[in-house]
């Protein structure tokens, strides 16, 4: 077992109207995540410290923040990780708004979510489906809501564009809906304009940063690319795809 | 007095578990307004985290299942002291809630022919789960949630609320604070269905989110409602137990389920040991048996004629069983014992159990499809709570519903795996539609009084004022010693009474609690608030326990070891009189004769 030390953190302290690091020292158990870290600061030093988690299991997304820089869930992220003299800078996720400290304002993509129409069932089915058949959809169910993805995406986080692109997360949520087999919609106009699936430019970084390691890009985004790029910009595959085959 | 703004709805629903959003699209679907208030953001409470699946008699791997061996499990798990029709309707309903949730998206498992896959779990005679990986919660929530906010619900995020508020006998509106600056909100509902989970924060080592904090049985119990069966609290028999950070957190009992195997230091199989002699035929006779069911399960049987391991007992019972085995010296090295599964092709774990394989990789750093793992008992779920009419869900407070967790009298003694999954779907749309139908019967909205508003608003105000109070957390820390150490697995009188002293002696000091800092996302001025209705539930618990003088299911009391046949009959119920909790025992409603007849028939288990 390794020695017991004090390891030292700098964590965000502000609000919208702006902030600063605060330094701050704690003793590390041995197994110990940033978020035990942090939940020390709150217990021992500040309680007033803000931070958002629910599973302390990697389950919820609830504990997003960037930890030295990298987009982490904090109660995933190991402090052995780090070396005992290193400093750990602690960070609210960038691409969106500060509300206090680690917590930002993620109201903006349960905007999105309103906009994807729903399940809609073909009429008449029987509800049979095969596993095989629905191993890719599972993958994108797999989903957190963390909103790394989103964090990180260079679409939303540099050129700010939310106005024009849904993010990954979303393009996920509409792949997990347009290749589940039972689904009768069609959303690729939604892609192809308000979701705005040509902003991506297919950087992966999304992907990188996904802690349920979804595919989000190759099996997710690129396929749905294709299909818009059929629909929307070959008019000769669109009319074949029409007369001779199913939707999906 | 502060400002606050105003909300109406004709159903207010506090919570968005999986009861809490099932309730809402029920009401909502009656074309009434409604809404939705989370202490997190939508789609983070405590059913996210569910893995093993939710309970339903679909027979789509098993065709013997049905509602009535469904029933008859709950309640021999329940050791016959659920709410009978509580148990009746959840069998005959979670089936048709299952396939709903499909038709709103849900994306199961799957049978070899396209059905949903059902899987093993302790205590359900049939492969009776239904499940998506482990991580079925997951699912669950989210497909809700999907389907909630296309349901024309408003749903009210980081708000917490801190008090209901009554118009005579009948429930008024309810009124709260946002997380995210501390301003007030006042909701007037003609009807509420509380739906905020379990009490597991009044334990430190526990699986349950920071959100457990019984508010919901606290908001119930302060506006007049009775809280039963408190003395049944679940520790699930296998939480993690290393390292220290992680400890309490889950392992499913799918695990289990999938064929794990429990051996102490010396490598013995010790379930056999602890099954209790009226079930031991319900079970495998020796390993190579329980290696044949396993044999069966793994090559995709649907149906075995061999029976389930004894590591498949009920969870009273194997909790009971880890913590006797450490006690005697017998545990593992960090005071667990061992959950093997590592003995099966490693692909086969990680499809089966990706989200254990990955929690125990990055958090303990032990490869499950390599070695066991160490358990131990946790803390996870709350049998007890708000007393319901079960085919309503209304509360003896009019206007005044309760769902899922925090509602009591479904699982008496002893929850089945599986068995809340469904509890919230089945229930929370019987709530949605009891309190749609008692709003529509009400004409106005009912009257506010300012007083209620203002001793509200004071009661949050009042830590600002404490400078020199009391840290919150500090608080929570002293109350996990009395618990853990006075009201957990094994009880006795002489414990029980001194927790409830040092019960009385923390109330004091909750009383006295303090914060810093301003109303902005404060952690601490929120736990401040929380704390009281911890205790609450605490009390509760050690009262409860303290009038139990037997042992039944989850309630062990070392000093009444056995089970009295008459204390099967009542429930344990507690409610506020002034500034008292007053306890007494009333009586279980009485079983129709065609159920009793359902209990009789004997099954043997092919799980
Ligand atoms: C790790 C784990 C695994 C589990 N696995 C299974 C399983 O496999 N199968 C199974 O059947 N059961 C399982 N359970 C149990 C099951 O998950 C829970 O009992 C169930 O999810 C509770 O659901 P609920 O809707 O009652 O409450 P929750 O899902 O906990 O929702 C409570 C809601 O109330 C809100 N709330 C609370 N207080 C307030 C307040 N004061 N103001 C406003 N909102 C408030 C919260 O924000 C939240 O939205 C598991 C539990 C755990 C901890
Ligand atoms: S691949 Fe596309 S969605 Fe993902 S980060 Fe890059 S631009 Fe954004
Ligand atoms: S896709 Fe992955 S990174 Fe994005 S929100 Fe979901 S879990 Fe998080
Ligand atoms: S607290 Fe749930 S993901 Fe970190």
């Amino acid at each position: 077992m390794p020695e017991a030390y004090n390891a030292k953190l700098r964590v965000y302290r502000g609000d919208a109207s702006g902030g600063t690091f605060k330094d701050y020292t704690v003793p590390v158990e041995e197994g110990m995540v940033v978020l035990d870290a942090i939940h020390y600061i709150q217990r021992e030093v500040d309680p007033d410290l803000a931070v958002r988690w629910n599973c302390k299991a990697a389950k919820c997304g609830s504990c997003s923040a960037e930890v030295n820089g990298h987009p982490s869930l904090m109660c995933k992220t190991r402090m052995k990780g780090f070396s005992p003299d290193e400093t750990i800078t602690v960070q609210p996720i960038q691409s969106f708004p500060i509300i206090k400290d680690l917590v930002t304002d993620v109201s903006w993509n349960y905007e999105q979510n309103k906009r994807i129409q729903p399940f809609t069932p073909k009429k008449d089915t029987d509800w049979i489906m095969y596993q095989e058949d629905i191993e890719r959809v599972q993958e994108f169910r797999k989903c957190i809501e963390c909103f790394l993805c989103q964090n990180v995406c260079h679409v939303l986080r540099d050129n700010d564009r939310k106005d024009a692109f849904s993010g990954p997360r979303f393009m996920i949520r509409v792949a997990s809906l347009e290749m589940h087999p039972l689904d009768d919609a069609d959303r690729l106009e939604f892609l192809h304009k308000e979701g705005g699936i040509g902003y991506c430019n297919i950087t992966k970084c999304c992907t990188e940063v996904c802690p349920e390691s979804i595919h989000i890009t190759d099996n997710g985004i690129i396929p749905m690319k294709e299909r818009v790029v059929d629909e929307y910009y070959d008019p000769v595959a669109k009319f074949l795809k029409k007369v001779f085959s199913p939707k999906k | 007095m502060s400002n606050y703004e105003i909300k109406e709805h004709d159903v207010l629903v506090i919570g968005a578990g999986g009861a809490g959003l099932r309730a809402a699209i029920e009401a909502a679907g009656k074309g009434i307004s409604v809404g939705l208030v989370c202490k997190s953001l939508l789609g983070k409470a405590h059913t996210v985290m569910a893995e093993g699946g939710v309970a339903a008699s679909l027979g789509t791997v098993d065709s013997r299942d049905g509602w009535q061996t469904h029933f008859r499990d709950t309640m021999i798990g329940g050791k016959y002291l659920n709410n009978y029709r509580m148990a009746e309707l959840h069998a005959k309903e979670a089936a048709e809630c299952v396939y709903e949730l499909e038709k709103w998206g849900a994306v199961f498992d799957r049978t070899h022919d396209g059905k949903i896959l059902q899987r093993a779990f302790g205590g359900h005679t049939y492969k009776r789960l239904c499940h998506v990986g482990d991580r079925t919660g997951l699912e669950m929530i989210r497909t809700l949630q999907d389907k909630g906010v296309h349901s024309g619900i408003d749903v009210y995020m980081e708000c917490t609320i801190s008090k209901l508020l009554k118009d005579g006998d009948k429930v008024s509106g309810a009124f709260g604070y946002f997380r995210e600056d501390g301003r007030y909100i006042l909701f007037r509902a003609k009807a509420i269905v509380l739906a905020t989970g379990g009490t597991g924060r009044a334990f430190e080592v526990t699986s349950n989110s920071w959100e457990y904090t019984a508010d919901g049985q606290a908001l119930a119990y302060d506006a007049g409602a009775d809280l039963i069966d408190m003395e049944f609290v679940q520790f699930h028999p296998t939480g993690m137990v290393w390292p220290p950070g992680v400890r309490g957190i889950l392992v499913t009992e799918a695990v289990r389920g999938e064929g794990g195997r429990l051996t102490n230091k010396d490598g013995e199989r010790f379930m056999w040991k602890y099954l209790p002699d009226a079930l031991r035929g319900d079970y495998a006779a020796d390993i190579n048996e329980a290696n044949a069911w396993v044999n069966d399960t793994l090559s995709g049987k649907l149906k075995t004629d061999y029976r389930r391991p004894p590591e498949l007992s009920t969870r009273d019972n194997v909790a009971r069983a880890i913590y006797t085995e450490v006690k005697e010296g017998r545990g593992s090295e960090h005071g667990g014992v061992y959950l093997d599964i590592s003995y099966q092709p490693a692909d086969r774990v990680k499809k089966k159990l990706p989200s254990m394989y990955h929690q125990f990789k990055d958090l303990a750093d032990v490869d499950i499809t390599k070695g066991p793992m160490e358990v131990g008992p946790t803390m996870h779920y709350t049998m007890g709570g708000i007393r319901v009419e079960a085919d309503t869900q209304m509360s003896k407070v009019p206007g005044l519903f309760a769902a899922g967790e925090c509602s009591g009298g479904m699982h008496g003694a002893n929850r089945l795996g599986g068995n809340s999954l469904s509890d919230l779907i089945v229930f929370g749309r019987r709530a949605g539609r009891g309190a749609a139908a008692y709003a529509s019967n009400i004409s106005e909205m009912p009257k506010i009084s300012d007083a209620e508003i203002k001793e509200a608003i004071d009661e949050l105000e009042a830590p600002f004022k404490r400078e020199k109070g009391h840290n919150p957390y500090k608080l929570q820390k002293d109350m996990y010693a009395i618990t853990g150490s006075c009201f957990g697995i094994f009880r006795v009188e002489a414990d029980l009474k001194k927790g409830l002293d040092m019960m009385e002696e923390l109330n004091e000091r909750i009383k006295q609690v303090g914060c810093g800092g301003g109303k902005n996302y404060n952690p601490g001025w929120h736990l401040a608030r929380d704390l009281r209705n911890l205790s609450i539930a605490a009390e509760a618990i050690g009262r409860s326990a303290l009038s139990r003088k037997e042992s039944r299911g989850a309630h062990s009391r070392l000093d009444f070891p056995d089970t009295d046949e008459d204390q099967g009959h009542e429930n344990t119920s507690v409610w506020k009189d002034g500034d008292k909790m007053q306890l007494a025992k009333t009586p279980l409603p009485v079983m129709p004769a065609e159920l009793k007849e359902l209990l009789k028939k004997k099954e043997v288990s092919h799980a």
